[in-house]
């Protein structure tokens, strides 16, 4: 029991850097920000946020004020009314559960499989481990848009298209998600737990669900924030797979933007309602998914 | 010793032989599920597309392939509009590339002060991030409209004419990659800065008691100590102009980029190709060629980082 009862010697933070790391790039601060420095920081922050702002502006406000000169600059009080167009002319209701069930399930699965090959990877030894890493390596750089022909040709063989497994299951494919679990376990899962576990007679999948799992959770919860957004956000392969009668979000804003749509302010309320889950998400969890990124860049 | 008395079924029960051979085996079992996806809707797909190139296939009829042999490659190479695409693909990879990098590794400069609110100021950077390509560019094709979009007012208050920012080539090429500078500037911002505390400060430390100033730091210290990730983001940033597709395709929602195809780029003349005329061996014959072009791009990056460290090693 001491095995699992220890905690493992390097547990990172929640937002994925370790206490050591952070310690050390404190030191390294030694300057402060001067009023220029602020200055500059705050205009960027407004140009990030300005569309945002401007979205919700517009998609409260009519067609008509839309071409106004000079321009409104509040909101107004066309939400609903927008809401309830854009719900009508593009499905908006039922791409966003479409949006749901599809990143949800991509998600989860790809969060499972690359945990389970992560691990292998990280800490198993196997024949052929470090060709198919490179493997995995190689081709996570090779923009998935190149297979879209053949990858069409398939799902109708398969008659998978305009249904959502067949943006489902192409997306669980994530060699990023592999590496960046691997990077993860080979950093925070210390050999020595494994080997007092397998001392104690514990199979290589018990000590996956009760060591492994427990110590991968936060890299877990990362990959799996930026495995959601991605998804979400995912443009080419679900416009060829799908069409306007079973949409994801963004299938409803191609729609949108397709010139079948006019009034403007519609087409920024199906907008505003695409990107808010996202918002959401970022608003709640962005200092995880900050975290996210710079710890993938510098093991990147 | 409690795991061997509540680990069920496997350990002391099974026989040796059985037992090793799992062993063995096992890890394969962990790796299988990735793996099978990856070989069906991963791999596959990427090397069938150059099979499918050598043939005529038709969306309507995805199983009917008919040999052609290299005629989709010259068929190609004959089109102007492949070209005009290539060229704009290129192009407004630079228009796009270019600022974007240079501001995001301002800003991580900045970033990398002791400021206040610091987790706030690095969440807002990557707010744009979070944004589908397809809400972005719907947003900013609204602010880029001609006669009543607000960036044209902006510049209307300083004296600037109204620009046509959707008929003409460098103005919609402009607007395009202001999408893309938008979208990824605070994302590299992030990534810089993440190298920039990976640098030692003894360093910096070293540097300033050579006497050398902050202008200086930053050109000797820094930006050699941040090389590797520069060129990862240059090699991420190139691929990623490469594909451009979202943006041009949803400026005005229409296939071609723009009435003379003036900011069409490679990835949405594949999609043209294919999705709107039906040619699906013409479209996997430009995915092809859009892999290579890749390849050699990031060919020419490799080559002159690496010539560059060996350059700075000799002196």
């Amino acid at each position: 029991m001491t095995a699992l009862a220890d905690p493992p010697v390097k547990q990172p933070t929640a937002d994925g850097s370790t206490p050591a790391k952070r310690r050390r790039s404190r030191a390294g601060r030694t300057n402060h920000g001067g009023p220029l420095a602020y200055a500059v920081l705050i205009v960027a922050v407004l140009i990030s946020a300005f569309p945002f702002y401007w979205t919700i502006v517009a998609a409260s406000r009519s067609n008509a004020d839309l071409a106004k000169v000079p321009p409104t600059l509040l909101p107004g009080p066309n939400l609903m009314r927008n809401f309830e167009a854009v719900m009508e002319e593009a499905e908006i209701g039922k791409a966003l559960l479409n949006s749901f069930i599809v990143s949800g399930s991509i998600t989860v699965g790809t969060v499972l499989c690359s945990t389970l090959a992560g691990f292998a990877f990280a800490k198993l030894k196997f024949k052929g481990r470090n060709a198919l890493l490179a493997l995995t390596i190689g081709t996570m750089m090779i923009p998935p848009q190149l297979g879209v022909i053949p990858l069409f040709m398939l799902i109708a063989e398969l008659q998978w298209v305009n249904q959502l497994q067949a943006v489902i299951l192409p997306g669980l494919v994530s060699a990023f998600g592999v590496f960046f679990m691997r990077q993860y376990l080979v950093q925070s899962l210390p050999d020595e737990l494994i080997e007092a576990a397998r001392v104690d007679g514990a199979s290589t999948a018990r000590i996956f669900w009760s060591i492994v799992v427990p110590i991968a959770r936060p890299g877990m919860a990362v990959l799996g924030l930026l495995t959601f957004m991605a998804a979400w956000n995912d443009f080419f392969w679900p416009i060829v797979a799908l069409t306007s009668s079973e949409p994801t979000v963004q299938v409803a804003l191609r729609q949108l933007g397709g010139g079948y749509v006019h009034d403007q302010s519609v087409i920024m309320a199906g907008t505003l309602l695409g990107t808010l889950p996202v918002l959401l998400v970022f608003g709640l969890l962005g200092r995880q998914i900050v975290g996210g990124i710079m710890q993938g860049a510098v093991k990147g | 010793m409690t795991l061997t008395a509540s680990a069920k079924p496997i350990s002391p029960s099974r026989p040796p032989a059985v037992r090793r051979a799992w062993q063995k085996f096992s890890p394969y079992a962990y790796i299988a599920p990735f793996f099978t996806l990856f070989a069906a809707f991963g791999l596959f797909p990427l090397i069938y597309t150059a099979f499918v190139s050598l043939y005529r296939v038709e969306l309507q009829t995805p199983g009917d392939m008919e040999w052609r042999g290299l005629d989709n490659y010259t068929a190609l190479l004959s089109d102007d509009f492949f070209w005009t695409s290539l060229r704009n693909t290129f192009t407004i990879g630079v228009i796009s590339t270019v600022p974007q990098l240079v501001m995001a590794l301002g800003l991580a400069h900045l970033l990398n002060y002791k400021l206040r609110g610091r987790t706030f100021l690095r969440t807002a950077m990557l707010l744009p991030y979070a944004t589908s390509v397809a809400a972005a560019t719907l947003v900013f094709a609204q602010l880029f409209g001609r006669d009543f979009g607000l960036i044209n007012y902006v510049l209307g208050l300083v004296g600037i004419d109204p620009v046509d920012w959707q008929t003409g080539t460098v103005a919609s090429q402009i607007a395009v990659s202001t999408i893309v500078i938008w979208r990824w500037t605070g994302y590299n911002a992030l990534i810089y800065l993440a190298g920039m505390q990976s640098i030692p400060g003894e360093l910096y430390e070293a540097a300033e008691m050579d006497g050398a100033s902050k202008w200086r730091q930053f050109f000797h210290v820094t930006l050699p100590g941040l090389r590797p990730t520069i060129v990862f983001t240059v090699i991420v940033s190139t691929i990623g102009a490469t594909q451009l597709f979202g943006e041009p395709l949803l400026f005005e929602g229409s296939v071609s980029g723009g009435i003379s195809h003036q900011y069409q780029t490679l990835g949405l003349y594949m999609y043209e190709q294919g999705w709107g005329f039906f040619h699906l061996g013409r479209a996997a014959a430009i995915a092809w060629v859009m892999f290579l072009l890749i390849l050699v791009l990031v060919g020419v990056n490799t080559l002159i980082a690496r010539r560059r460290i060996r350059k700075e090693a000799g002196r």
